[in-house]
């Protein structure tokens, strides 16, 4: 890695001012997503700016119908967090999906959804359960967050601070894991509400998106194996072509709506 | 950059470059060489250490976000000469074959130990093994050891 200054800040305030400093800084956490690109070069930072360390960005609580978790929350305490588990277990189960171990032990929600990787599993949540996304900005919905490969509505500097997830009467994630770097190659979140269902896709094109058609199938008791994504808007790899997706798409839905709880 | 950190029960004050990530300032400055390097790409789980006993890749961490915490490297687990549980396990069931994957398999035993005490399955712990890499498939006899491990150290 090149060189570059670091810094651990102290509160919110404090980051915004080490990050407004002159040359290029990032803001990290768990690290398991900036320090990979900056190993390969893809990112070379001249400041990072630590907010491990800011008081009570991990917190997780539920208030009314929403379970609000905070950025800097390791995927390892929401999977076996008794308040998550309560509220939205699908949510936990997702958590467990992430990674292995040791990554989850260090890896953060703040920093999954604030890179958007076009396989990241979080971004599926929060499209599917409605989520509201809080940061130093402002608040925004999950629906106009996700803006396109590995890009957000977050500005330069602004920080997400928590994340309040709507509890749904029932969801389920469904997932197909690449066996070897364990992100998705298609998943599906599943997510039904009084007012009507919610279906994220994940891993199948350049950023998260809702599947229309589910939804209205879903919401009109009709069945899903006759639906199928078009190909031509999905990705296709080394590890599995656009219609492989498609069909994986079909498959990961009904095993969605096999799970739901 | 000024970082102070407990290392394997020791305190240390440490001068560290920002970039440095752990596991190279285990092995290089420090010269603590039983975490090893095996992918530097966060996926096999060799340089695993435990932070505030917590497993965690040590290549995909930088030292001087260690301020204030508690390390424990491979080198830290045995006392006055005896050999930690885990350790005694994987000795006793042969848990390895080369020994590259060993010290960090070591490790994530421990954190399987820490998350299921001594109930964890067969099934179970070969499934949370999955940040553990072993080149020479010796995944049978690693799963053994860290069954009895874990229930060595629920008995002690």
């Amino acid at each position: 890695m090149r060189e570059f200054e670091f810094a651990r800040a102290t509160s919110l305030e404090d980051a915004a001012v080490q990050f407004a400093s002159g040359g290029e800084a990032a803001l990290f956490a768990g690290g398991h997503t900036l320090l990979p690109a900056m190993k390969s070069r893809l990112r070379m930072p001249d400041r990072l700016i630590d907010i491990n360390g800011i008081p009570g960005l991990d917190r997780i609580e539920r208030d009314g119908d929403r379970l609000w978790i905070g950025a800097t929350a390791r995927h390892a305490t929401v999977a076996d967090d008794a308040t998550v588990k309560a509220a939205i277990p699908s949510l936990a189960k997702l958590a467990l999906l992430i990674g292995d171990p040791q990554v989850r032990n260090r890896g953060t929600l703040g920093g999954s959804i604030a890179n958007n990787d076009p396989a990241a599993d979080y971004p599926a949540a929060c499209l599917a359960l409605d989520a509201t996304i809080e940061t130093t900005g402002g608040r925004y919905q999950a629906d106009d967050f996700f803006l396109g490969m590995f890009t957000t509505a977050l500005a330069d500097g602004e920080i997400v601070t928590r994340v309040g997830f709507r509890l749904p009467q029932a969801g389920a994630y469904a997932k197909f894991r690449h066996p070897a770097s364990r992100y998705a190659m298609v998943a599906v979140y599943v997510a039904r509400f009084v007012d009507g269902w919610r279906v994220a896709v994940t891993g199948a094109a350049p950023s998260v998106f809702r599947w229309a058609g589910a939804e209205a199938a879903l919401a009109a008791g009709q069945p899903t194996d006759g639906l199928l994504l078009d190909p031509s808007e999905l990705n296709s790899d080394i590890h599995a072509s656009a219609e492989y997706r498609a069909h994986l798409c079909t498959v990961m839905l009904a095993k969605a709506v096999a799970e739901l709880v | 950059m000024h970082t102070r950190l407990t290392l394997n029960g020791t305190a240390r004050d440490l001068d560290v470059a920002p970039a440095t990530l752990l596991v190279d300032l285990l092995r290089d400055d420090l010269a603590l060489t039983g975490t090893h390097v095996g992918c530097d790409t966060s996926q096999c789980g060799a340089c695993n250490v435990l932070i505030d006993g917590v497993a965690v890749k040590s290549c995909t961490v930088l030292a001087v976000q260690l301020d204030g915490a508690e390390i424990t490297t491979i080198e830290g687990l045995a006392s006055d000469g005896a050999l930690h549980p885990m350790q005694a396990a994987f000795k006793e069931h042969h848990g390895l074959q080369c020994g590259f994957c060993t010290p960090g398999m070591v490790i994530a035993g421990l954190d399987i130990a820490r998350r299921h005490g001594g109930s964890a399955s067969r099934e179970t712990i070969a499934h949370e093994l999955e940040g553990n890499l072993c080149r020479c498939t010796g995944y049978q006899n690693i799963v053994s050891a860290i069954e009895a491990g874990s229930k060595a150290m629920q008995d002690a």
